[in-house]
């Protein structure tokens, strides 16, 4: 059997560096924000032929429309940012670029008020804190122990920072915005990193019941017993996101890719961060009842 | 009653078949040039359609498409209503609510969805109009408050002053549009209930040869001088209007005033060609995707994989005839939470197969096929049990105001929830059962 738990401080320090890394992402540059958080106007058209962006770029100022990027979509396809129009400044704006195109085709047209993203970060807050408190009474009542369902909790807070600090770096070197579809990515990402902690654990409860000993021999026989089924089920997973995001479309790619960080980081924590972080707590709570 | 594994295999196979009817595309042209064989014709899936003195059942199993699929607008009002007194506040937005679903019914566009939300302290009201792309149109359609009211030309002292006539918007019968025989231009012509007609010919009487200004939101739209007292409970608006505004106006009024300003707050249209596009680029991802877990899963548990594999096959048709028949309204995050759910649902026969590898080497295969199975549930259960947690809270189907009530979280949570419920079944009972009648072919040989 393969003694897993005598590196947990090597693997508490490779997450302790993508988790650095994170925050400096988050500092730096912090997140690329899309309207659905920042308010604001996204038109994707396409055009009969090319079109000069900085020519349409120039008239829209003439009118007052000041576009923050023009982002090239597809072929003839373009997709201009803009502060948040209203259906008078749309009209402006579609006569623009209809003097660019004999007849530019609306694809999508989405003005979102500045009021919406907060509330949309507040409800979403509620839903991680509610769902969190209900996973880590479950856990903790399935397993008959506060420290497999705390340890289970703070393995999804490292998976959901993780996706995070990703999209700091990501948004920065690549453009990727965080949008509606990112806060839903995220929240998954709470419970798949669950899914397989448990699994492991259950190894554990299991093994428990059956042999006893201490926690560290059964978590490093969980660990081994479960190693290949967690690769193969990311596996699977995997197949069905890196597809997803080489063909499912523009609109749908960055959403894979979160999903797909989400996955990678949530089957990594469990046997290397929620299972090292149990038998460090088991530790610790041993030293303390041992001084006493 | 206890079913053998045989005939529990047949039932499950039955449920499918009856699962593909119902996942068939509703025409299916079947087109066959084979020399002289020529075949080109459609076929119908007829729908369910029964109906006794008790209940009906029609269904035609279609699958609802969301905006972002199917092409349509979605528009996002916010409720001005920082006067009224909290008492008042709750029944003006339902109110609101109901006018804004009139408005639109009454403008014509098939399946719209009105709903209202609240959330600290902010009222809003979400339109989702299927195959709109014009909004300005339906913006202003909805949007206006629509408050009529007559106005009366004081007694010569102060003509610039007008007063308010207790007739108003409310008094209305019906709105409609007609064309003035004289010049041929679209007219609003108005009939009023009794009470309202009373109260017209009251004041058409005292307001003879003067001047009667229509005001609709507080801009005068038409000024009629009065010829004669007029009894018959009808009026005609003919402002300059043009066909279509004279339209929007009807649906206004017969729809009734708004109770409270609104305002857009938020709006996104998705035209048909990139709704369109979504679908046929996640169906192949999607295609390609499950083609690739299906050989991984050979791959990796040989003749175990293969039973997965049809489970897995079974699972997915299972699913989206659920997804017609409840019915769900499949958005683009809608699918990502379809085949994040494929990938669930194989973990279950992972996890079953994983142990079953280890109880092989201690039992006969029938025997460690039972103990796999019944272990592996313990931590099936669990895990599936947390998913459907988080999932259930982004769902939010008791409505709590304080989380998403609408939008991709809700469709992604939704399609998550029924696949991992369906995922419970075809991993726990498909598989198991297929796989027992598996081994008992084998001991036969």
């Amino acid at each position: 059997m393969i003694n897993w738990m005598a590196y947990r401080k090597i693997y508490f320090f490779v997450s302790g560096i993508f988790i650095a890394l994170g925050i400096f992402g988050l500092l730096k540059w912090g997140l690329f924000l899309g309207v659905d958080f920042k308010g604001g106007t996204i038109a994707e058209y396409k055009f009969q032929d090319s079109i000069s962006t900085e020519e349409v770029t120039q008239k829209l100022e003439g009118e007052g429309i000041e576009t923050s990027s023009i982002q090239i979509t597809g072929e003839k396809q373009y997709m201009f940012r803009m502060s948040p129009l209203n259906p008078n400044e749309k009209d402006k704006f579609k006569n623009i670029l209809e003097t660019a195109d004999k007849s530019p085709e609306e694809l999508r047209f989405e003005t979102v008020g500045p009021t919406i993203g907060p509330e949309l970060v507040k409800k979403t807050l509620y839903a991680a804190a509610i769902a969190s408190i209900a996973i880590l009474l479950w856990v903790a009542y399935q397993f008959k122990s506060i420290m497999f369902g705390a340890s289970a909790i703070l393995a999804m807070f490292h998976d959901t920072f993780m996706l995070i600090g990703a999209f700091a770096l990501l948004g920065h070197f690549f453009g990727a915005e965080v949008d509606f579809l990112f806060v839903t990515a995220l929240l998954t990402t709470l419970s798949f990193s669950v899914h397989d902690t448990i699994v492991v654990y259950d190894r554990i409860r299991e093994s428990q019941g059956k042999f006893g000993g201490n926690l560290y021999d059964l978590a490093n026989k969980a660990t081994t017993e479960t190693m290949v089924r967690s690769l193969n089920n990311s596996f699977t997973i995997l197949f069905m996101l890196v597809s997803l995001m080489l063909l499912g479309g523009s609109t749908i790619k960055w959403f894979a890719v979160a999903l797909l960080i989400g996955t990678v980081s949530g089957t990594y924590s469990s046997p290397f961060v929620a299972v090292p972080l149990l038998v460090t707590w088991g530790n610790i709570s041993k030293k303390v009842i041992t001084r006493k | 009653m206890k079913f053998s594994p045989l005939k529990k295999v047949i039932i499950i196979l039955l449920l499918t078949l009856s699962a593909i009817y119902v996942i068939l595309p509703s025409k299916i042209p079947v087109k066959i040039h084979f020399g002289e064989f020529d075949i080109d014709k459609t076929f119908t899936r007829p729908g369910l359609d029964i109906s006794t003195s008790r209940f009906s059942i029609n269904k035609d199993f279609e699958l609802i498409l969301g905006l972002d699929l199917a092409g349509g607008s979605h528009l996002v009002f916010e409720a001005k209503v920082g006067s009224l007194p909290d008492a008042e506040r709750k029944s003006a937005l339902e109110s609101l609510r109901n006018v804004i679903e009139r408005r639109v019914n009454l403008f014509g566009i098939s399946e719209p969805n009105v709903q209202s939300s609240s959330f600290e302290g902010k009222n809003r009201i979400i339109v989702e109009l299927p195959g709109v792309k014009d909004t300005k149109e339906a913006v202003n359609l909805i949007g206006q408050t629509a408050q009529l009211v007559f106005v009366e030309i004081g007694t010569g002292e102060e003509p610039s002053f007008g007063v308010q006539t207790d007739l108003t918007g409310a008094d209305l019968k019906k709105a409609t549009v007609i064309f003035d025989k004289n010049t041929g231009k679209p007219v609003v012509q108005l009939e009023f209930i009794q009470e309202g007609a009373e109260k017209f010919a009251n004041i058409t009487e005292r307001n003879v040869g003067k001047p009667l200004p229509i005001y609709l939101d507080n801009v005068p739209i038409s000024t009629p001088v009065v010829q004669e007292k007029i009894t018959g409970g009808s009026a005609i608006i003919s402002g300059d209007f043009t066909l279509n505004e004279a339209k929007n106006l009807t649906v206004q009024l017969n729809a009734g005033a708004l109770p409270v300003p609104i305002e857009l707050v938020e709006q996104r249209t998705v035209g048909a060609t990139l709704g369109a596009e979504s679908v046929e680029k996640s169906i192949t991802a999607g295609l390609v995707g499950l083609l690739m877990v299906l050989i991984f899963m050979v791959f990796a548990y040989g003749k175990l994989g293969m039973v997965a594999d049809l489970a897995l096959i079974i699972f997915g048709i299972l699913t989206l005839a659920l997804y017609k028949l409840i019915p769900v309204v499949l958005t683009l995050p809608g699918i990502a939470g379809f085949l994040l759910s494929v990938g669930m649902a194989v973990d279950s026969n992972i996890l079953i197969f994983e142990r079953l590898k280890e109880e092989w080497k201690k039992r006969n295969f029938a025997d460690a096929l039972e103990v796999s199975f019944g272990r592996a549930w313990d931590s099936i259960r669990d895990a599936n049990i947390a998913t459907l947690v988080t999932a259930f809270v982004l769902a939010n189907p008791l409505d709590f105001p304080f989380l998403h009530t609408s939008g991709p979280v809700r469709g992604f949570a939704i399609t998550l929830s029924l696949g991992i419920a369906i995922s419970l079944f075809t991993g726990l009972v498909v598989s198991r059962n297929l796989l027992r009648v598996f081994v008992k072919e084998k001991k036969n040989d």
